[in-house]
């Protein structure tokens, strides 16, 4: 009836060998690196630092701490970090009392809790009010195996319903320390996407700088225009450079800020040029950057070749996360695939 | 009288204070022909003692970041609140004709954003405490000597995010936080003791066992209430306090107290003017 229910209840049997293993612990996933650069917990420092020169910046956490990067924040400013307890409701409330009493708070939990469980909180305390309340939120979408309960697949979509709240899917480990500084200098609430531990260092040699609410081309094409946020644009300049080697030229433009979405910039790539616009983002195909991006095409009646790379509509797996990254679609070699399949269309 | 309260008229007794909240509300709910008549009139009481005895404000200067802090998270009591605010000075007493209408600021549900002295935006119940929490903290921070007062009712109670505030009040030993729950014994589907148990024990031997320091008193007995302030501000421990005030709905209008109790009072048309006949055949000094 429910057809992963069968298999998920039924007997072993391996979907093919050997299976990736956990390579790290799946409560602690850091992205895997690809051999990239890296640099360890970026969101934790940069709060640091920000806290050295703002005495308001004040941390709280719902029991989290380790687990999204602040206790670097808490270590260096123990006096400045505030310990909710496995309280998430409380959490956002106590925010924005703080928020209400002058200071700029950073709660953080994991993106499933705040967007299904406190939203009736971050919404009336936080952002019926525009309190500068900034959200951090660690395991967004598919970054971890540890299933749905962990799994964020839908965040974006719950937190673009809501008003005032500016949300940010930031791709790498520069992006966040600069995103963490200009969502402190923003006044409104914000819903920021954490990756944590190791972080993959992507954007700065394509000269990149995070800037609130705009969108920016990394590289150009004349093929496939991707739209992409979060770490789905470093898996895109991946697809980028390997289809380039099969002659298909393929732009990047990155979109971290999701909402308010840049729409004269999204607009003013896609219908340049007669590309193929691919959107892909580390979400479900249902109310995030591709619909939101496809919404915005509609509204101001421009026609473009259009195709979606998102998560499905479906509760995941659990498993090894570069597995689950193959099996939905997440993957290099999953895109590359694919945009060579719709160009043939 | 008051130990803090600055720029208002001195020498008004409780009893008067606690009149003139009535009458504001009832006129307010004349204005639509509807309103939480029952609550308000229920709540006036506390509100006399909480605004005329125990806070500190201005009110020509309601954010004055000396005040003691008064949080509503039981936004269907606007209606008491404005009346208390219009009483205190913060609010005009001719916007009573606006109550409830397009562009008043005065809304039926409370909105921090509408209304001078509102401080947070209620309604959805279980709010209020936990930033209360926040605030108290916040305050504690700034070395702010002001206290944070969450108005609650017996139903938000029965909201698990209430009792997430609850223990970490405790954790931080917000002295500066009081909570103040009406306990009318009256949600929307019934009798609030039908719907989640309270049993067992008394409602103060559960916040003490949380750790609080607690006093459950008649809600409508001024002097009562008055001890209960001065004790909860007074109390040496490191500990938030709660008052637990039994209160009756639609005290002080008696055809109304005799009605059978809903969350939303029904007062026919004329019924009104009767209850605010009823009031001013009796001012006290």
């Amino acid at each position: 009836m429910i057809p992963s229910m069968s298999r998920r209840k039924g007997k072993y049997t391996p979907r093919k060998a050997p299976d990736h293993k956990l390579a790290t612990s799946a409560m602690i996933a850091s992205l895997d690196a690809e051999g990239r650069s890296t640099i360890d917990a970026p969101f934790g420092h940069a709060l640091t630092d920000l806290a050295k020169r703002r005495e308001d910046i004040v941390g709280l956490s719902a029991d989290l701490s380790k687990y999204t990067d602040l206790h670097v924040f808490a270590n260096a400013h123990p006096d400045r970090f505030y310990q909710m307890g496995m309280a998430e409701a409380l959490l956002m409330s106590a925010a924005a009392g703080l928020a209400r009493e002058g200071f700029v708070p950073f709660a953080t939990t994991y993106a499933v809790f705040a967007s299904r469980r406190a939203y009736d909180f971050i919404c009336m305390a936080i952002a019926e009010e525009s309190l500068p309340v900034k959200i951090c939120c660690a395991l967004p979408g598919l970054t971890t195996g540890y299933g749905p309960s962990h799994q964020a697949t839908e965040d974006l979509a719950i937190m673009r319903g809501m008003p005032n709240l500016t949300v940010i899917d930031p791709c790498d480990a520069t992006e966040i320390a600069q995103a963490t500084q200009a969502i402190a200098d923003t006044p409104g609430p914000v819903y920021m996407r954490l990756l944590r531990g190791k972080v993959p260092d992507v954007l700065g040699e394509y000269g990149y700088r995070f800037e609130l609410g705009k969108a920016k081309t990394i590289i150009d094409g004349s093929d496939v225009l991707f739209i992409s946020t979060g770490f789905m644009t470093m898996r895109t300049l991946d697809a980028a450079a390997a289809l380039a080697r099969d002659n298909v030229s393929c732009g990047v433009l990155h979109v971290p800020t999701i909402k308010p979405l840049d729409t004269q910039t999204v607009l003013a790539e896609a219908q340049k040029g007669g590309r193929l616009v691919v959107t892909a983002e580390n979400h479900s195909v249902t109310g995030g950057l591709g619909e939101a991006v496809a919404a915005a095409l509609m509204r101001s009646g421009a026609f473009v070749p259009f195709r979606q790379i998102g998560l499905p509509d479906e509760f995941l797996d659990a498993g090894a996360l570069p597995t689950l990254h193959d099996q939905y679609g997440l993957s290099v070699d999953s895109i590359v695939s694919r945009v060579k399949t719709w160009l043939e269309d | 009288m008051s130990d803090g309260i600055e720029n208002t008229g001195a020498n008004v007794s409780l009893q008067r204070r606690a009149w003139a909240i009535r009458r504001n509300a009832l006129r307010m709910g004349e204005v639509q022909g509807q309103g939480y008549i029952g609550q308000a009139l229920g709540v006036a009481d506390v509100l006399a003692v909480s605004f005329f005895h125990a806070l500190r404000f201005r009110p020509q200067d309601p954010e004055w970041d000396g005040r003691d802090r008064f949080y509503l998270s039981i936004g269907h009591y606007a209606i008491a609140l404005y009346a208390a605010l219009i009483e205190a000075g913060v609010l005009p007493e001719d916007e009573i004709e606006t109550y409830g209408m397009d562009d008043s600021r005065m809304p039926m549900s409370g909105m921090a954003a509408y209304t001078p002295g509102m401080e947070i935006t209620g309604g959805s119940l279980g709010h209020g405490l936990g930033i209360a929490v926040g605030a108290g903290l916040g305050l504690k921070r700034k070395a702010n000597p002001a206290f944070v007062y969450n108005m609650l009712s017996d139903g938000e109670l029965g909201e698990g995010s209430t009792w997430e505030a609850v223990m970490s009040a405790v954790q931080w030993e917000l002295d500066n936080l009081i909570a103040i729950v009406d306990f009318n014994n009256q949600q929307a589907d019934g009798p609030t003791r039908a719907a989640l148990a309270t049993e067992p024990g008394t409602e103060a031997a559960k916040w003490e066992a949380f750790g609080w320091f607690a006093q459950e008193v008649d809600g409508n007995d001024l002097q009562a209430l008055v001890r209960a302030f001065d004790a909860a501000r007074a109390h040496p421990g490191p500990v938030p306090r709660v008052i637990i005030c039994n209160t009756m709905m639609c005290k002080g209008v008696p055809f109304l107290e005799t009605r059978d109790k809903t969350h939303f009072i029904r007062v026919e048309a004329d019924e009104w003017a009767k209850a605010l006949n009823h009031l001013d055949a009796e001012v006290p000094l």
